[in-house]
């Protein structure tokens, strides 16, 4: 690393409505050295690279390159600073061969011969040591292939700038580890490099200097070297926040559900998840935390019957019968006609829970269409139903027959909670339900989640804000890539356990 | 050889029933390139026929002296000018206005068919005629003009070189659509476009100004087919709704030529025989429009070979017939 800055924030702000994505933000990054930037979902992290990328364009601040202030309004302007930036999704064309992909948008005046393109790919992919056949289409390809290739894309255009977002997120350990090695060689030869990133491991493995991000601010950049993962998690989650959640000490808990050696696979032979055991009782609430993506959601739609797995068990004691039954010989139909209720999934809220395009009946009559023997549907109780959610949540509509897609947000989530609860389930899962919220709304979500657990239900809850998690459940089950990583007493667990089982797994490595 | 002059004279009736079908599959495919399913072909070659039959109903009732390049000229011009415009509707309501491109389409098809037999109904009336036609035959002559030697050298002549200008220039126009998809940057970026429209915007590509030249040139070239089947195949003279099922036939030539302007060639010819087949085949009267369905047929086949053996290059553009809609960010 020399003593150059290649890169400068200065006084970056940006903000999208009414929130705040970064404040104030100053960073700093040398020629040829490797910056990590830690922080939890929704820090900031990738809002401020995509400003230095041209996604977006600051509000307030200046960003420097090589010392003269640069103005980046398009991933065009940027790759002119020669900076480019890999993203989680990739931007590729299935059809074409990677040296298409890499050639695609340029426009240098050049004649155009794919031949001398490849040459220089197979250059570019020698010096750093990429496995890649040029011609291969991307259709044929891994997705560690494919990130390769987006690598090329960037290198291809001879950036020296390069910002990597959470590139590890898709990759097998062994994958990760070339990756690194590839890092390590372009820093060699001189590259400035950021790499978003919330496991504290790799942190500690492929970095120089780590920038911490809270809340939309830059918290401090150390040195790799002279800190320490405790250290990194606390400057991560910040001090404990006060909420005020109501919590009942849970009553008569019996086990309800029972999750055993679960592991579940998906179709390009990612480990979702792996060996997941814990159990769920009624009458509390058992909060799951974890980085987004560790595997939250497929737990939930394996309990659902929703997905596939692989190999495990997941016991459901039956209230009525007082019986042990397997839920993975059952289909979600079965599933829900036991009372286990999934609700809310935050990627899709309208997709999976309720139509956009229908009413507020409607959509309480695609849980209750099946009953009644009528050839014609029965309107009038869903009518009632839909007429006494609206009432109780203090659902904001003009009426019953507005399609729910015209409602905001919050009101979505509460038509939706209170169709489940409505069919007073036996267990109840709720992934994110508070997210994209207003204070009010998240308060009353709180309550019909404390209502439930009152009422005997196994409340299952997944969230991302640890305060929110602390305060609401009574036990939170960390998972860190698919694994569990520890089932903790939130009563007394403290925000930095939990910050810390969530980047790795037992604590350990 | 006896047989091989029977021969060639149904291949040169094959070439002249496929090239109307090659303008339409050429101008399809560079439109379905960009991911723009343009059903709107049989009424857009039916608009460029009618402006061609416009302009030179116009030349040919001006008094002035009939001189054959100009004739050819003015109702060539006018037959790209009234496909453009017709396309340009097009282009405008799906592309900048998003509407469904199906529905479009189809809209524009009976509006194109509509508007062909309004104004040749008007012509027709014009020259208070006693038959339903009208004749351009000084144009048509023009226009099937071929080489003056094709006649001294027998089958060759017949099969090669016995063609008015249009039946060359789908072909050229073919193997440049193909040579410019395959080999040059704009046709990596139209392929692109056509694909995956999010990952084009984000290399710099203005897929707006793509679809619109794509889906612009395709139209105009598909209206010659149009043109050349008043012109050249029917000499000059217009009938209403004397186009027939042409239009729908290229778009069926697309996919069975898996959207390659180069195979699009032998598969124009190839169902235009098989359109012309009846004449060779010793069947009544009532058998024709089944065995004028054969190409229909053999599309299906097609389609099902394609479906069966899941070549991902011979599939569909990706976005074919999906509006582009950049996300705000």
């Amino acid at each position: 690393m020399s003593n150059t800055i290649a890169l400068q924030l200065k006084g970056i702000s940006k903000s999208f409505g009414s929130i705040r994505a970064n404040r104030n933000v100053d960073l700093e990054l040398f020629h040829g050295e490797i910056l990590a930037m830690l922080g939890e979902n929704g820090s900031g992290k990738t809002t401020l690279m995509n400003m230095i990328a041209g996604i977006y364009y600051p509000d307030e601040g200046q960003i420097f390159v090589d010392g003269e202030e640069a103005v980046i309004r398009s991933p065009k302007d940027a790759f002119g600073y020669k900076i480019g930036m890999i993203h989680q999704h990739f931007k590729l064309v299935d059809l074409f061969s990677a040296t298409e992909n890499i050639v695609l948008g340029i426009e240098d005046g050049e004649p155009y011969r794919l031949a001398d393109a490849e040459k220089r790919v197979r250059e570019i992919t020698e010096k750093y040591g990429f496995e890649m056949d040029p011609r291969k289409k991307i259709y044929n390809m891994s997705v560690s292939e494919k990130q390769t290739v987006e690598i090329l894309k960037v290198l291809y255009r001879n950036a020296d700038i390069l910002i990597l977002d959470e590139p590890t997120a898709v990759l097998t350990p062994q994958e990760t580890q070339k990756l690194f090695a590839v890092l390590r060689r372009m820093r060699a030869d001189g590259k400035s490099i950021i790499i978003i990133t919330h496991k504290l491991h790799e942190v500690m493995a492929i970095s120089d200097r780590v920038a911490v991000m809270r809340r939309g601010e830059h918290i401090a950049t150390v040195e790799t070297a002279e800190t320490n993962e405790t250290e990194l998690t606390e400057m991560m989650v910040g001090k404990k926040i006060s909420l005020n959640i109501d919590r009942d000490e849970p009553q008569g808990s019996i086990d309800r559900l029972e999750i055993r050696h679960v592991c579940c696979v998906s179709a390009e032979g990612v480990r979702l998840l792996d060996d997941i055991n814990f159990t769920a009782r009624a009458g509390e609430i058992l909060g799951i935390a974890g980085i987004a993506g560790s595997g939250q959601r497929e737990l939930l739609e394996a309990i659902a019957g929703l997905q596939q797995l692989e190999s495990g068990e997941i016991l459901y004691r039956n209230p009525k019968t007082e019986e042990t039954e397997e839920l993975r010989d059952k289909t979600p139909q079965q599933i829900r006609d036991l009372g286990v209720r999934l609700s809310f999934v935050p990627e899709d809220r309208l997709g999976m829970g309720l139509v956009g395009n229908m009413d507020i009946i409607d959509n309480m009559m695609l849980r209750s269409y099946r009953h009644g023997r009528s050839l014609f549907l029965d309107r009038k109780k869903p009518h009632e139903l839909a007429d006494q959610i609206i009432a109780s949540l203090e659902v904001v509509t003009p009426s019953a027959q507005t399609p729910v897609r015209r409602l905001s947000g919050g009101n979505v989530q509460k038509v939706l909670v209170g169709r489940e609860i409505a069919s007073s389930p036996t267990v109840l899962m709720a992934a994110y339900p508070v997210r994209g919220l207003d204070i009010n709304s998240s308060y009353m979500i709180y309550r019909l989640l404390n209502e439930q657990k009152r009422n005997g239900v196994a409340v299952i809850y997944v969230g991302e804000d640890l305060d929110v998690l602390l305060e609401l459940c009574d036990r939170i089950l960390v998972i860190c890539g698919g694994k569990v990583s520890g089932l903790l007493d939130a009563r007394t667990a403290t925000k930095e356990q939990v910050g810390l089982m969530m980047t790795k797994v037992g604590g350990g490595d | 050889m006896e047989w091989i002059t029977v021969i060639a004279a149904f291949l040169q009736r094959a070439i002249l029933q496929g090239t109307p079908l090659l303008f339409g599959a050429t101008g399809e495919i560079i439109t379905e390139k960009s991911g723009n399913l343009n059903l709107g072909i049989p009424g857009i070659m039916y608009v460029g026929a009618i402006s061609g039959v416009i302009g030179s109903f116009v030349y040919e009732n001006s008094g002035a002296d009939f001189i054959p390049i100009v004739g050819v000229l003015v109702a060539f011009v006018s037959s790209l000018i009234g496909s453009l415009l017709v396309t340009l509707i097009y282009c405008f309501l799906t592309i900048s206005l998003r509407a469904n491109q199906n529905v479009t389409g189809l809209a524009l098809t009976t509006f194109g068919t509509g508007l062909g037999n309004f104004f040749g109904g008007s012509l027709i009336k014009i020259t208070k005629s006693s038959v339903p036609f009208i004749a351009l035959t000084d144009t048509g002559k023009a226009f099937k003009t071929a080489l003056p030697f094709a006649k001294s050298l027998g089958w060759v002549g017949t099969l090669f070189f016995s063609y008015g200008f249009l039946v060359y220039l789908a072909v050229i126009l073919a193997i440049v659509a193909a040579f410019v998809l395959k080999r040059t940057r704009v046709g990596l970026h139209l392929r692109a476009v056509g694909e995956n429209p999010a990952t084009a915007d984000a290399a710099g590509i203005n897929v707006t100004k793509y679809k619109y030249f794509a889906t612009c040139i395709g139209g105009m070239i598909a209206g010659l087919g149009g043109l050349f089947f008043i012109m050249d195949y029917s000499m000059g003279i217009w009938s209403n709704n004397g186009f027939g099922d042409r239009g729908w036939l290229a778009i069926a030539i697309v996919i069975f030529a898996m959207w390659k302007p180069d195979l699009s060639i032998f598969a124009s010819y190839l169902f235009g025989g098989l359109y012309i087949l009846y004449n060779y085949l010793n069947t009544s009267m009532q058998m024709i429009p089944i065995i004028q369905m054969l190409p229909y047929v053999v599309t299906i086949l097609a389609l099902i070979l394609i479906s069966v053996r899941k070549k991902r290059e011979n599939q569909p553009p990706a976005a074919l017939g999906l509006s582009y809609f950049r996300e705000e960010r």
